[in-house]
């Protein structure tokens, strides 16, 4: 026999095994970021929060009400979540990417940080859930005071006590757990691992509790579904008399697919402690399975409770009492358990959900806005958000034990109707901010407040019928006997079920003030953005919005505010990281917008996206306006920025081009002058042979009486002449070819010396016939060189033949010396000739310039040493002019030397 | 190698001397070239002196006050245009009849003489009548011996 005393202590045995998993589930995820705590299974089975006593108790309750009526408050999740690549999908990519904590931040981010938006949408949750609470009060309440009533005796310590102080203290409990459960520290995205794991454990309890008694009730107690439903008929129990597919079934469908996605806690369970966007994959078929089964005893419990309980029992309790009836203690005990896991999920997700929109959006702000945030110690801003969290924790709970006893309402479901309409404002809202850009803050806002007010006033109001005379009266004649103002009859609509009638005008009412308000109205630059980054969050790579302007911030006026809401070691890391990146001392990190708008992002995680944005907005003076100022300048649309940085880039890549062909073009046409040049150049170096040719041959074909001498001579002058325009365009070619780099050309260990020597021999006839010297200074020994052997040998031909063509002294000398000196093969060609003056000793490299102090030489196109020079060249050595010896020039050739890999 | 002038008996002293007014001074740096003017211009009867660069050029203007300058362009130390602007730019020689030779041939070449006031302009390789009928005409002596 199960005794209230006995129920209690388990309850709070529960709770405590509540609190152990809790605390090492914290533990668990945060040293491990792959903990199976992060699975899609606890995801599912966490997001079942929606099943809360209600569902537990209540559905039975319904079922023996209402019919089938029972099972839209499964359809409507059920439907969102097959289709959670449609809406919950877009929720959770835009909560991650916006860092969003509730769902009075995603509504407020969307439309511009508005707070104002925050804190109404706080306000109408607060009060829109104290139904919902009140109804985990009572179902506990009722749960307990069942067990109590269910023999004599059982009462124990509860004799004397009344439901009202007995919800006060569970009440108080809750309060307590939640505060020690949810409120231990700010998390920088608000996910709360621990918890989420409690939750999940308490889907299993609540399941598991709910199928045994299904199982045991049916098979057990009823002989089967077939035997139970037929022995219903027998007893003349009709519910499958109303029809249920009418404008009620229609609107409970709607209201629990916007309860799914609009309920605080669901918003809390399903967005924000989302880890991962692909655990919806596994939610989309796990969670409707769940409801399934969830559901699945319900009806035939009900069915079996009214065919075999006394009249006027509670059926929103058979799932406690017909255990208790057949004297199965243990599985009472089960039952219980599962009804007070439903009721302890609900309150602790739903109290921290609504804790964290009162902190984050009406107590923050306000001391936002009445105190510095620079001062104080150095916890402060945290130390009064946990505070604030524990003080709203608590107020809530009051206000859903004020609703419980100033309420008379026996069932369970109607009550949670209450709730889902009042968080259902919210859907209209929410539908616009994700898929329509136009949808504005005035248009959400009044829209929301519309569809609040006459959900208040139709819904909400008239739950104090029974309790106030004054609500009664209202009711009845409508206020001030304004008969078309009643509640549950508005503007005439007479004849509808109150629930249909209150959701029919709040909603139609609510989305058409918001579309009106929206097209009437216009976004601010800030809403634009952010109506952006919510419709088109898919289409787009995530924006990095540039909310701010570095103007008079500095990195450590930062770093204080950050310090406040972060902690100093989370602070401390953001911008050391940040300092890091880009390669400097934290200390002289500069605020650039990016790190302003990270540093946003994160705040937001902690304290919402309007409470970070007004709290850096104090810091970055006048950093907003600019934005806005510049936004509506550049027409302000993010397609537009993205262009025009499309564009930009566009632009840049083709201005580097256009330089890139402007530099390739001056180079042509320097190469082309160069041609020109050259051309003009050897145009006059073929003239003028050409020219004697030509007028020799005149003179020699005109008769005329020259000698034989004159003629012989003036013939030998043609040829000669031939012979050097050949030579000429012969040099030419070659020059052009050395130029160009020929294909051919190989360099190979050569040796240098035996091509001096070859050289020195070719010009012995041309010494001879001018009368000079050869004078060898020091020689080399066999010297191996890079190179070609009959071009180094063309090269001390050319220098030979020079020294000895321009060379006019009375005793005309050449000299010269080879030498191997650090690693390169130097061989220097002196002559006592007139040397190369100044003015003149650049240019001697040059194509076609001939030296012309001799004057004697006919043969030379003044192509020599410049072919030279291009041949030395090739061989990686050097030729150039020094100062020899001699009075007269001096060349110079350098070549490295090849070592030698091995010497004999 | 050096290249020597078929002279005509008396009037070797003339260009050796180099005090006597010649008809024609030749300014050619290219021996052959050189050679093949003085052949043709002396045997139409004219008596001729040559100089092989610029500054030689202006010093036998002056020695030898020839009738006729016949003015290559390249030439070594001082370029013909160079020696042409000397010569105008003194009252004594500003209207020697000066007859452009380039190798060059260009338009450029033509114009910038001209602007330098040259009388005549012959593009290297000439056909030798070219070359006399010019001197010729510059002499005056359009109806003298051919």
């Amino acid at each position: 026999m199960l005794s209230a005393d006995f129920v209690i202590a388990t309850a709070v045995a529960y709770v405590g095994l509540l609190f152990v998993l809790a605390y090492f589930g914290d533990r668990h995820t945060r040293a491990n970021r792959s903990s199976f705590l992060r699975s899609p299974a606890v995801y599912t089975l966490s997001i079942s929060v929606y099943c809360t006593s209600w569902t537990f108790y209540g559905a039975v309750g319904n079922a023996a009400r209402g019919g089938l009526e029972f099972l839209t408050i499964y359809l409507g999740p059920t439907i969102v979540f097959v289709g959670w690549w449609f809406v919950l999908r877009k929720l959770v990519r835009i909560g991650r990417l916006q860092a969003i904590t509730s769902i009075a931040d995603l509504l407020s981010s969307r439309y511009g940080k508005s707070s104002r938006l925050a804190v109404l949408v706080t306000l109408i949750a607060v009060i829109g859930i104290t139904p919902y609470i009140a109804l985990q009060l009572k179902a506990i309440t009722a749960s307990i005071q069942a067990v109590a009533a269910s023999a004599e005796g059982a009462r124990g310590s509860l004799a004397g006590v009344d439901d009202g102080a007995l919800a006060f203290g569970i009440a108080a409990g809750m309060a307590l757990f939640t505060i020690l459960f949810g409120t231990r520290n700010v998390d920088a995205k608000e996910q709360h691992h621990g918890v989420v794991a409690a939750i999940a454990f308490e889907a299993v309890v609540k399941l598991a509790a709910l199928v045994a008694v299904g199982i045991f009730v049916t098979f057990g107690l009823g002989g089967g579904f077939e035997a139970v439903f037929r022995g219903a008929e027998a007893a003349g129990i009709a519910i499958y008399e109303d029809d249920p597919f009418g404008p009620r079934w229609v609107a409970m469908t709607v209201l629990s697919a916007a309860a799914i996605i609009c309920l605080p806690r669901q918003f809390q369970i399903t967005v924000v402690e989302n880890s991962n966007e692909d655990h919806l994959r596994t939610a989309g078929w796990a969670f409707p399975a769940y409801l399934l089964l969830m559901c699945v005893f319900t009806l035939p419990i009900a069915l079996y409770g009214m065919t075999v309980m006394p009249p006027g029992s509670n059926p929103d309790m058979f799932v406690l009492t017909l255990p208790l009836s057949a004297g199965q203690s243990g599985l009472a005990l089960l039952a219980f358990i599962g009804g007070f896991s439903s009721a302890t999920s609900m309150i602790i997700v739903a109290s921290i959900a609504l804790s964290i929109m009162v902190s984050n959006h009406i107590i923050m702000p306000i001391i936002l806005r009445s105190s510095n945030v620079g001062q104080g110690d150095g916890q402060g801003v945290r130390r009064l958000l946990l505070l604030s969290r524990r003080i709203s924790i608590g107020v809530i709970l009051t206000l859903g034990f004020l609703y419980f006893s100033l309420t008379g309402d026996d069932a369970l479901a109607p009550i949670g109707l209450i709730s889902f309409a009042g968080v259902a404002q919210f859907l209209p809202a929410i539908l616009a901010g994700l898929y329509w850009r136009e949808a504005s803050l005035r248009g959400a806002a009044s829209g929301i407040f519309v569809g609040f007010v006459v959900w208040a006033w139709t819904m909400f109001m008239p739950s104090f019928e029974t309790v106030s005379p004054w609500v009664y009266a209202v009711m009845q004649q409508g206020p001030w006997g304004i008969g078309f103002l009643r509640p549950e009859n508005m503007l005439g609509l007479n004849g509808l079920d109150p629930l249909v009638h209150s959701v029919f005008w709040s909603l139609l009412l609510n989305t058409v003030v918001l579309v009106l308000g929206s097209l009437l109205s216009n976004q601010s630059a800030l809403e634009r953005i952010q109506a952006a980054a919510f419709v088109d969050v898919f289409r787009r790579r995530p924006f990095e919005h540039r909310g701010f302007v570095p103007g008079s911030a500095t990195a450590n006026d930062l770093y204080f505010v950050a310090e406040r809401v972060l902690g100093e070691s989370r602070a401390a890391s953001l911008f050391e990281a940040a300092a890091e990146e880009r390669g400097v001392e934290p200390a002289l990190l500069e605020p650039t917008p990016e790190f302003i708008g990270r540093l946003e992002r994160e705040l937001a995680g902690s304290i919402g996206s309007a409470s970070a944005h007004v709290m850096l907005s104090k810091v970055v003076a006048g950093g907003d306006v600019s934005l806005e100022e510049m936004m509506q300048m550049a027409d302000e649309t993010q397609q537009v920025i993205e262009y025009s940085q499309e564009l930009e880039k566009t632009s840049a890549e083709l201005r580097l081009t256009a330089r890139k062909l402007e530099d390739a073009n001056a180079q042509l046409r320097e190469l082309d002058s160069q041609k020109d040049e050259f051309l003009s150049q050897v145009s006059h170096e073929v003239r003028t042979p050409m020219t004697s040719i030509r007028s020799f041959s005149e003179i020699l074909m005109e008769p005329s009486d020259l000698n034989d001498s004159q003629r012989q001579r003036f013939i030998t002058t043609i040829h000669q002449e031939s012979l050097r325009l050949t030579k000429l365009l012969d040099e030419i070619l070659d020059l052009s070819a050395l130029e160009r780099g020929e294909r051919s050309w190989r360099n190979v260990p050569v040796d240098a010396e035996d091509a001096l020597d070859r050289a020195v021999a070719v010009c012995d006839a041309l010494l001879r016939q001018k009368g000079m010297r050869v004078e060898f200074g020091e020689r080399a020994h066999v010297t191996m060189v890079e190179g070609d052997s009959d071009r180094l040998c063309q090269v001390f031909i050319n220098l030979i033949s020079n020294a000895v063509k321009y060379n006019d002294a009375d005793d005309p000398v050449v000299q010269i010396n080879s030498t191997v000196r650090s690693g390169q093969f130097v061989v220097d060609v002196a002559d006592n000739g007139p040397g190369i003056s100044k003015s003149d000793r650049k240019l001697i490299f040059e194509k076609f310039w001939r030296g012309v102090e001799g004057g004697g030489d006919q043969g030379g196109a003044g192509l020599g040493l410049a072919i030279s020079r291009q041949i030395i060249a090739r061989m990686n050595g050097s030729l150039e002019l020094v100062q020899g010896s001699l009075p007269g020039a001096c060349f110079r050739v350098r070549l490295p030397v090849v070592k030698q890999a091995s010497q004999s | 190698m050096r290249f020597s002038v078929d002279i005509r008996g008396g009037e070797t002293a003339d260009i050796l001397g180099g005090n006597l007014a010649v008809d024609i001074l030749i300014a050619e740096d290219e021996p052959s070239i050189l050679e093949s003017l003085d052949f043709i211009l002396r045997r139409a009867g004219w008596s001729i002196d040559s100089a092989t660069d610029g500054e030689a050029v202006l010093e036998k203007v002056r020695r030898s006050r020839p009738r006729v300058l016949v003015l290559d362009v390249m030439l070594p130390k001082r370029s013909g245009f160079d020696v042409l602007k000397q010569l105008r730019s003194d009252v004594e020689t500003k209207d020697l009849p000066v007859l452009i030779l380039t190798a060059k041939g260009q338009q450029q070449d033509r114009r910038i003489a001209e602007e330098l006031g040259a009388d005549g302009f012959v593009t290297k390789p000439y056909s030798n009548a070219e070359v006399v009928g010019a001197v010729r005409q510059l002499l005056g002596e359009d109806d003298g011996p051919a």
